[in-house]
């Protein structure tokens, strides 16, 4: 059986193709139910009732949509509520990305979660504490200033008999404004932040306990696999419904050019899919990974867009006594999660929509489904589950909205999984990057103009088009945004003339978003590789050379702890001893400050390059970190040593293959990352500076890798790398 | 439907499958309600999913419900809860040794495979018999490390 619904259909409410099956209503109620002390409260950040709420036992539950995609905010975040509340962490849960209870924070990237969330959640809490001092004053007659909370108490700071939070507020509203000036604990009085303490997720997730997207199941509910075309922008010609025959209770299901298959049985869903036979139409209009360079330096440009103009680079480099210059490329990446992503959603007939989904922005995703498909927002909820980690936006928000039209479809709850293939042929992509830097020096050999010229993808406003809706004929929006890709292309070092232009090129390829540090990384391979280049001609140590064009303090101690800790030997590049048995060895710096106003971070490797195998073995990273004030240091460790590896991965192994019509690196094989032999020992230094604002850590430390790697891989082979992924071919080659 | 029984976690269980040839994740997490393994490839490249059969770590995605008749399967759930986690589970916890955790069921089911044959393993020796499981968080470092914490209990 198929069931055939037009883009008309999909826009009434419910499915009435199909007759669904009675199920018990409240146990469906139960999974979509409102927290307890929810109902009611503002959903909104402005409000600290709308951000937290005490109850009468004295436990606090904060209201966030920043969510924790493995990065460990959720015990961050209860550190900075706690301390301002006076209660153990432990005493504080997190709800995160539910849209009927949680306010619009913004989604979860660009490291906001504690620079965004984290701080209003603080200013929410003081704002509370002095609410509830005021509060306690009152009670115990007794001037506010007298008093202070410990261990969930109000207690004069003299000693003597308190009340409890939950006795002064418990479950009742603050009805407060959130004071972004409330006064904060001062950094020396700090007694949760900056506690090393442990995430509360990790002992479920380490027994099999807990409940991600993709463990989430609603009774009555069906599986389904899409069904995509064999090739980007393909046309449905025909299904073959026959095909399905001796598959128990599967069906296909298509709205246009949108194919899938249901079944009650998870392994029929997966056979249905395969064995389903469908003709398309196919097209041949990509340029191919191997024409992706010239494709960048010649496709027809939406518009130039100045980043950075300081001084007169052309004036002076006409003049200047030398220049230098070299191409960078980064390929298209994926965001390859190790587990595709999934949704569940349960369309009702009464208009009701529910979707679980592991999106990092789950507001942002009610607005668009809301608009695609039709549904006001406020019958429209969005609940985020824990899914594979996602590093910006993989497929989660594509196959929320695939559930989101099976359920309107076939008018029962659905879930959606991709499969492996699904996620690295159609996760949108981190974009290609092509970079052009040059450098002028005056007769001393000192950098007087820097231009770096960029090719990258046009941001086009608007929300990302869902596959699913493209496919249906559905009304939408195509932005083509891929978050803040030009940040970085500037040296942090002291030049007086300036440039930095980006070429925005206007069509992509393959549909693109934000991919962990948004083209910071591939800028600062850029910069800082071109860094390097300059110190090696110049014959002068990388870490001295860097340490000559800088003046914060900040970054000159990132440099001096990465370089005293790393033992660094200093001398020019490259190695004169690189030579051990068979292997060359090396070792290389970078350094930058991200998006040139955040964290400070320095990081050196040292590598042994095989020249015979083409293969880079990092044996050791070193890395200072410098974030401002550290909430967490075991959690941000765990972020920066995180960002390092998985960046060491993308640096050597990365990119996506795709020919005229399809992507073709599309499991694990054919877009390898990096695996166990390969870590590297990791040595992060955290440099906490309490009284600093906290800056964030997720992606911070990965700007620096490629650089610091392609810096090492010359020190150690006297060969500059300058397209990535450095694989044992590419390297092969540069050393022949 | 064909009924198929193994030994799951100490307790006999039995499935129906219409197909002899469903991999044992899909019967794990589906019918047997189990979310330790998880579903990461279907191809046996990731290790997400492994389980021990018969003490062995296996790609429950590569293994069909009619060969695991008779046999003896232990999930993540098995080896502990997270009150009272076994000796590898509360070493990923100490360590800290997960950022999303999806890939944690293979890192742990493989390491107490690896630990019931080499119990004082070698990090190069941990590194080589995690060569198979992938880890796309970057939570290397620590899972070694857990994993070493773990041989020395």
């Amino acid at each position: 059986m198929q069931t055939m619904m037009t883009r008309r259909d999909i826009l009434k409410a419910g499915g009435a193709l199909i007759v669904s099956f009675a199920f018990p209503l409240s146990a469906r109620d139960a999974f979509a139910q409102v927290p307890p002390g929810a109902a009611g409260r503002p959903v909104d950040s402005g409000e600290v009732d709308g951000l937290l709420a005490i109850h009468a036992d004295g436990s606090v539950t904060l209201y966030t949509s920043k969510v924790d995609v493995g990065t460990g905010i959720r015990i961050a975040l209860a550190q900075m509520a706690a301390e301002e509340l006076g209660v153990s962490p432990s005493r504080v849960t997190v709800v995160e990305g539910d849209t009927a209870t949680c306010p619009d924070q913004g989604g979860t990237g660009g490291s906001t979660g504690l620079i965004r969330g984290g701080t209003e959640i603080q200013a929410a809490a003081a704002t509370a504490r002095r609410a509830l001092l005021q509060m306690a004053s009152r009670r115990l007659n007794r001037p506010a200033a007298d008093l202070t909370i410990v261990d969930g108490e109000v207690r004069p700071g003299t000693g003597g008999t308190g009340v409890g939070i939950g006795t002064l507020i418990g479950d009742r509203r603050f009805s407060l404004k959130v004071d972004r000036n409330a006064p904060l604990t001062p950094a020396a009085q700090h007694v949760a932040i900056g506690k090393p303490l442990l995430r509360p997720d990790v002992p479920a997730k380490s027994t099999g306990r807990h409940v991600y997207v993709q463990d989430f199941t609603l009774p009555n509910m069906l599986h389904a696999r899409i069904v995509r075309p064999p090739s980007i922008g393909a046309t449905l010609v025909s299904v073959d419904d026959g095909s399905l025959r001796g598959i128990p209770d599967a069906r296909a299901v298509r709205v246009q050019n949108f194919l899938a298959v249901v079944a009650k049985d998870e392994w029929a869903a997966v056979r249905a899919a395969t064995a389903l036979k469908a003709t398309w139409s196919e097209r041949s209009s990509l340029p191919g990974h191997e024409e992706l360079v010239q494709f960048s330096r010649s496709a027809p440009l939406e518009r130039d867009q100045e980043i950075v103009n300081r001084g007169n680079v052309a004036d002076v480099t006409s003049r200047a006594a030398k220049t230098m210059s070299a191409s960078y490329f980064w390929p298209f990446q994926s965001h390859a999660s190790l587990g595709p992503s999934c949704a569940v959603a349960d369309a009702r007939a009464d208009g009701t929509t529910t979707v679980w989904c592991a999106s990092q922005g789950v507001h942002g995703l009610r607005t668009n489904l809301s608009k695609v498909f039709g549904i006001a927002p406020e019958k429209l909820r969005v609940i985020f589950l824990d899914g594979s980690g996602s590093y910006g936006t993989n497929g989660t928000d594509h196959v929320a909205a695939d559930a989101l039209l099976l359920s309107k479809t076939v008018g029962q709850p659905v879930r959606v999984q991709w499969m492996r293939h699904d996620e690295h042929g159609w996760d949108p992509k981190g974009p290609q990057q092509l970079l052009d830097v040059r450098a002028a020096f005056d007769s001393d050999g000192r950098i007087v103009a820097w231009e770096t010229e960029m090719w990258v993808p046009n941001a086009a406003p608007g929300a990302r088009a869902l596959l699913s809706a493209e496919a249906a004929g559905l009304q939408q929006e195509h932005g083509t945004g891929s978050g803040a890709i030009t940040q970085n292309g500037d040296p942090p070092y002291a030049v007086d003339n300036v440039r930095v232009v980006a070429h925005l090129i206007k069509d992509t390829p393959l549909q693109l978003s934000n991919l962990r540090a948004p083209g910071k990384i591939a800028n600062v391979f850029a910069v800082e590789g071109f860094t390097d280049e300059i110190a090696a001609a110049q014959r002068i140590d990388a870490v001295e050379f860097r340490r000559r064009g800088l003046s914060d303090p900040r970054a000159l101690d990132v440099i001096n702890r990465t370089a005293a800790a790393f033992k660094w030997d200093a001398r020019p590049s490259p190695n004169p001893r690189a030579k051990q048995g068979n292997l060359l060895v090396g070792r290389g710096i970078a350094y930058m400050r991200y998006k040139q106003m955040e964290n400070y971070v320095a990081m050196a490797m040292e590598v042994a390059v095989n020249a015979a195998t083409g293969q880079i073995q990092v044996r050791r990273v070193t890395c200072a970190h410098d974030c401002g004030m550290v909430v967490n240091p075991d959690g941000l460790r765990n972020q920066v040593e995180g960002c390092i590896v998985q960046t060491l991965s993308r640096a050597l192994h990365e990119e996506v293959k795709f020919d005229r019509s399809r992507v073709t690196s599309v499991d694990w094989a054919t877009y390898p990352i990096l695996r166990f032999p390969e870590a590297p020992a990791v040595d992060v230094i955290l440099i906490d500076r309490p009284n600093e604002p906290l800056v964030g850590a997720g992606e911070a430390a990965t700007a620096p890798v490629a650089a610091a790697l392609a810096n090492a891989v010359f020190d150690a082979t006297g060969v500059r790398l300058r397209v990535v992924p450095f694989t044992t071919a590419r390297v092969k080659a540069a050393m022949a | 439907m064909s009924k198929y029984s193994f030994r799951l976690n100490g307790q006999s269980v039995t499935v129906d499958a219409w197909d002899p040839a469903e991999p044992l994740l899909y019967a794990l997490r589906g019918p047997l309600a189990l979310h330790g393994p998880k579903f990461g490839c279907g191809l046996g490249q990731c290790g997400a999913c492994t389980v021990l059969v018969d003490k062995a770590a296996m790609r429950s995605c590569q293994l069909s419900v009619d060969r695991v008749a008779g046999r003896d399967i232990t999930t993540l759930e098995g080896l502990g809860t997270p009150e009272r986690p076994d000796a590898v589970q509360a070493a990923f916890i100490a360590e800290q040794a997960a950022q999303c955790g999806y890939c944690t069921n293979g890192m742990i089911m493989t390491a107490k495979a690896l630990l019931a044959r080499t119990p004082k393993p070698s990090i190069a020796q941990i590194k080589q018999a995690l060569e198979g499981n992938l880890c796309r968080c970057g939570t290397h470092t620590r899972i070694l490390r857990a994993i070493q914490r773990a041989s020395q209990v």
